[in-house]
């Protein structure tokens, strides 16, 4: 096979590859459509703007954290830590904007994200320069981050009352109808999303995941593009953190207990192979809107509660075997047009 | 020993002889985990006996015990899951749904006789799905096991619900609460004992968990060498299912109370004494004993921390935490040391030579 | 592949074995610590002896139910301000989750050290009943507070306020709110939690009055004691119930995050909301019409019953029978009513008229 010839087999390939997330981005837009449908037949308010307004709300959080917690998992590594790292830059924007009403909002972002991305570093050294493996490294962190939470705050709370309004309303406003929770998870994803997309280091990441030895013998620089997937995943938890405070209003040492686990599962709905090397931050985002709005319309179907998790555990399970099966299929196919190359 | 030879970032073997020496014996002395975790419960016994007088005494050893025996039973069968480089995020879930299905067939009227052979059933099936998907479906464990970890919850919330058992006959939550034959070891331990035991035994003296180690090690070896990898599989996390629904029966009898919430985070805790005690997450390497050592130490920090009057229970998370991280941490950091030494001892007598 | 099997099967065996073998044959040997379940100790031991004197020095620890919880935090301050005001100390030992196993680890530790009384808010009545038999076997006194344990595993309960007290006042509020008509619904903590529990099934009895005929209860749902669930909660129940007229929430978490979601809904001031809340959490939305009134007890003042309880039990001043009186401090005199239980009163309301005298 001639180089040209080789270089287009490998642009068809990728193409097919992004067609195939393409549809799988498609199957969670059907599967919400369809969820959101049964929903309103049963319950029309449930599609009323109001309501929609408020699926994407409780959405965005997640599926900023979803966003950061997808570059670090297509690099063949995972951050179980996102929830105890949101509740420290969380706390941080709280204890910051009671102490002094008159800080400049950017400044309390500012100073959020940096923490998140310091937290973020700290797991990334450890796993690149320490070779920790990242289980373990977010693990331990994930304890060590909460227990600092604890001690830092102590009992105390931020209550929404010592809050500044203009904050406040950045957790509940819209502009032009969007809220603003929204905008700033559209903005981080549609960013990221091309990053990924047409910046090396971003497809870098996706190489190193798929195959970390072909990765290195490729000349990326494997150790700095990990680094930078947990500090970017730490920024955003950090962002999620200071938007959480917008939003609750109330933080005390407990915000954010359990996140991790939710997050991942909203990546790995969204098609994002826990092994590396695939899956995008779209799927990812669609995931965390898929897994909160299951939640809100299993409470307005009047559902008993109690048949919330398990109906989120099968629905996991169904798309991580539907990925699987379709990666079966897409493989045999690749295989079939080098097979036909050859011939 | 096998279980050597498949760790991480071996050195490459081109060094030279007297240097390679060294370092084979720093790698010896800090690659014996237990060697590291007995060091280490050293160190807590020390601290915590100045920190409270309360702490080297039978009662700490019973109460502090009796806290971690679930944790220890599922860490247990946790490990053989790890050594042939798998994971089980479900095992506090297939705890909470066995003590659920003991509260709802209790109140059905059935005999605990009866319950606890069927709980017992009840997490092999659980264990045996996880294997299933993961053997036959060929899905990666981690991801499977988060999506049964909220399936198996669930579960148990559903046969359930918000209702909690708390009349079981006193003969029964006695034996689970109590101490055996009037010694200060609580029954729970006891328990824990035999199926370590029956653990180590199978993991380290029979082929077949010498064929856990070498799937472990390298998956496609062990097939090729013959080795019936899914099966294997599909057993280790059966096992698991039945061992986590063991432990949701002692929780149970122990607290006297069976209901779905209980257990919540016990699988990161268990997974943190794996790892703590020496079992590699990429599997093949790890042993029993690492683990058993590895429960004490957690039991021991958590024991002084409680005792002391002026450490903050929060400090046992943090403890916790950075004893993971560092345990791995630290020999790899050790390794690069001696690494970076022979690099320089190599390059020395060039440049004289020149 | 045989040698396997065998090995397999001989593991299988064992684990089938130990689970009957090692609970049937500890069975016999438990006359040492079965004794637990049947007596309790301190409260029918002896006489009360209301002119006792409290030693000095006295120590307690006191557990929450989950530390960083600033209710809590309020509630234990109260035990720390009585022991000290009797010349003792109190420590607050605590667990970092909500969760009666990592509570059961804390009493355990507690009791090694010997203080002459625990105070603690259960997660879990029955679950943590064992150690706390224990710790009673070892002399050291039990008092219940806020939520209860199992009554034969402490001396006294100090409540808040009678169960029903709570249910009836809380329905009362609600009720004259939307002119006693319409659909109401109760946003609780967590499903398993003693109290609301206790309060829901209150309210569900006053419903049935005929003052409340008008009323329906159409659903309790559980914010878990979780912001943000609360949050979702309380907007599923507006989307559900499309002719909700009040929400009762009982729960000082719940309570904030339902008035927070109302007051950017356009249900605001329409869907009335009361609930147990702090004044601090709940002064903007008293100030901002979302919410009329709500209502609470003084936490401080629980924990500070509670620690003068302790004390007169440690000093003999009570035994824990019903009918006995004792003075706690600047609160005056208590009577131990039915079930060792003491209540320390009746509910304060706040509204826009005298929410600015309390900070806490």
């Amino acid at each position: 096979m001639s180089a040209p010839a080789a270089a287009a087999e490998g642009a068809r390939a990728r193409r097919l590859t992004e067609w195939v997330y393409r549809v799988r981005e498609l199957g969670i837009v059907v599967a919400l459509a369809v969820l959101i449908a049964v929903t309103a037949a049963i319950e029309p308010r449930f599609i009323e703007t109001d309501s929609l307004r408020n699926l994407a709300l409780n959405a965005s959080i997640f599926a900023i954290l979803a966003v950061g917690q997808t570059l670090v998992i297509v690099t063949r590594n995972v951050d179980l830590s996102v929830g105890s790292v949101l509740c420290l830059s969380a706390y941080l924007a709280g204890d910051l904007l009671s102490g002094n009403q008159d800080l400049p909002l950017p400044v309390v972002f500012a100073l959020g994200i940096a923490l998140g991305a310091a937290c973020g570093l700290f797991n990334g050294l450890l796993v690149t320069w320490g070779q920790v493996p990242a289980l373990v490294v977010t693990l331990g962190t994930l304890y060590m981050f909460r227990g600092l939470a604890f001690l830092w705050t102590d009992g105390r709370q931020v209550n929404a009352e010592t809050l500044p309004d203009a904050f406040l309303n950045l957790g509940s406003d819209s502009i032009l109808g969007v809220p603003i929770l929204v905008l700033f998870a559209l903005v981080v994803l549609l960013v990221t999303g091309q990053w990924l997309r047409d910046y090396r280091a971003g497809r870098e990441l996706y190489a190193i995941g798929s195959n970390p030895e072909g990765a290195r013998l490729a000349g990326v620089r494997s150790e700095r593009r990990v680094l930078t997937a947990f500090v970017l995943a730490g920024a955003l938890a950090g962002l999620g953190g200071v938007l959480f405070t917008a939003r609750f209003g109330t933080v005390d040492a407990t915000a954010g207990f359990g996140y991790e686990l939710t997050v991942i599962a909203a990546a790995v709905v969204g098609g994002v192979a826990i092994f590396g090397g695939t899956g995008s931050v779209y799927g990812a985002a669609l995931g965390a809107l898929l897994l909160g709005t299951i939640t809100s319309s299993l409470i307005v179907l009047r559902v008993e509660a109690f048949w919330q998790q398990a109906a989120i555990g099968a629905l996991l399970l169904v798309a991580i075997a539907f990925d699987r099966l379709v990666g079966l299929r897409v493989d045999a196919a690749l295989r079939r047009r080098s097979a036909r190359r050859a011939g | 020993m096998q279980a050597e030879t498949a760790t991480q970032g071996t050195p490459p073997a081109a060094a030279p002889a007297p240097p390679r020496e060294g370092a084979t014996r720093l790698r010896a002395a800090l690659g014996r985990w237990e060697a590291l975790l007995i060091g280490l419960i050293a160190i807590t016994l020390i601290a915590g006996s100045a920190l409270s007088e309360e702490f080297l005494t039978a009662d700490s050893f019973t109460t502090g015990s009796l806290d971690l025996s679930e944790v220890a039973l599922m860490a247990l069968a946790l490990t053989l899951v790890i050594v042939a480089a798998e994971i089980d995020l479900s095992v506090a879930s297939m705890l909470a749904l066995s003590s659920a299905l003991m509260a709802d067939l209790w109140n059905r009227g059935l005999p605990l006789e009866l319950i606890m052979p069927i709980c017992l059933v009840a997490g092999a099936l659980c264990g045996a799905f996880n294997g299933f998907l993961v053997t036959r479906l060929g899905l990666p464990s981690l991801a499977v096991t988060i999506g049964t970890f909220a399936l198996f919850r669930g579960l148990a919330y559903v046969v359930i619900g918000d209702e909690s058992v708390t009349d079981f006959p006193a003969t029964w939550t006695d034996r689970g609460f109590g101490n055996f034959a009037g010694t200060f070891i609580p029954n729970t331990i006891v328990l824990f004992a035999i199926l370590a035991v029956a653990f180590a035994v199978v993991l380290h003296a029979t082929p077949f968990g010498r064929s856990i180690y070498a799937i472990g090690a390298n998956q496609e070896a062990a097939y090729f060498a013959g080795l019936r990898v899914k099966r294997i599989k599909l057993i280790l996390f059966t096992l698991s299912g039945i061992v986590a629904a063991l432990a949701g029966i002692v929780i149970s009898l122990r607290n006297s109370t069976a209901a779905a919430n209980v257990g919540q985070g016990f699988e990161l805790t268990a997974i943190t004494a794996v790892l703590l005690g020496g079992v590699s997450i990429f599997g093949g390497r790890g042993t029993i004993l690492g683990v058993i050592l590895a429960l004490f130490l957690l039991g021991a920090i958590q024991k002084a921390i409680l005792l002391s009057e002026s450490i903050s229970s929060y400090w046992i998370q943090i403890v916790t935490g950075a004893l993971l991280v560092g345990s791995v941490l630290g020999p790899n950091l050790a390794r690069r040391v001696s690494e970076m030494r022979r690099r320089h001892a190599h390059q020395h007598p060039l440049e004289e030579g020149q | 592949m045989s040698a396997r099997r065998s090995a397999l099967r001989a593991l299988l065996a064992a684990l089938a074995l130990v689970a009957a073998l090692a609970f049937a044959a500890c069975g016999e040997t438990q006359e040492d610590q079965g004794s637990s379940s049947s007596s309790s100790s301190s409260e029918s031991s002896g006489e009360a002896d209301p002119n006792a004197e409290i030693p000095k020095g006295l120590k307690t620890v006191s557990i929450p139910k989950q530390l960083g919880n600033p209710y809590e935090e309020f509630e234990h301050s109260g035990i720390d301000e009585a022991l000290e005001e009797l010349g003792g100390s109190n420590r607050i030992s605590g667990p970092t989750e909500a969760s009666a196993s990592s509570q059961i680890s804390i009493i355990n530790a507690a009791v090694q050290q010997k203080p002459d009384a625990i105070i603690i808010a259960g997660n879990d009545p029955g679950a943590v009943a064992p150690a706390l038999k224990q710790a009673a076997q070892r002399d050291v006194v039990v008092v219940g507070m806020d939520s209860d344990v199992a009554p034969d595993a402490r001396s006294v309960f100090v409540n808040q306020v009678t169960t029903q007290l709570v249910g009836e006042n809380q329905v009362e509020s609600i009720g004259k709110q939307i002119d006693y008509k319409g659909e109401i619904a109760i946003l609780s903590a967590t499903a398993n939690a003693t109290n609301q529990n206790a309060w829901i099934k209150v309210m569900e009895e006053t419903l049935k009055k005929p003052k409340y005929k008008d009323m329906k209860l159409v659903k309790t749902a559980y914010g878990d004691d979780d912001d943000q669930k609360s949050f979702q909660e309380t907007q599923g129940l507006i989307q559900a119930y499309p002719n909700l007229k009040g929400i009762i929430s009982p729960t000082t978490v719940g309570v904030a995050a339902a008035a927070r979601y109302l007051s950017t809904s356009p249900q605001k001031g329409k869907i009335k909301l009361t609930g147990l809340g702090f004044p601090n959490q709940m002064r903007k939305f008293v100030k901002n019409g979302t919410v009329d009134e709500f209502q609470l007890w003084v936490p401080k003042d629980v924990g500070y019953l509670a620690g003068q309880a302790a004390a007169a039990l440690v000093a003999g001043r009570i035994t824990g029978k019903e009918g006995e009186k004792f003075t706690a401090g600047r609160l005056g005199e208590y009577t131990i009513g039915a079930n060792g239980e003491i209540v320390l009163g009746p509910l304060t309301t706040f509204n826009a008229g005298n929410i600015d005298d309390f900070d806490f």
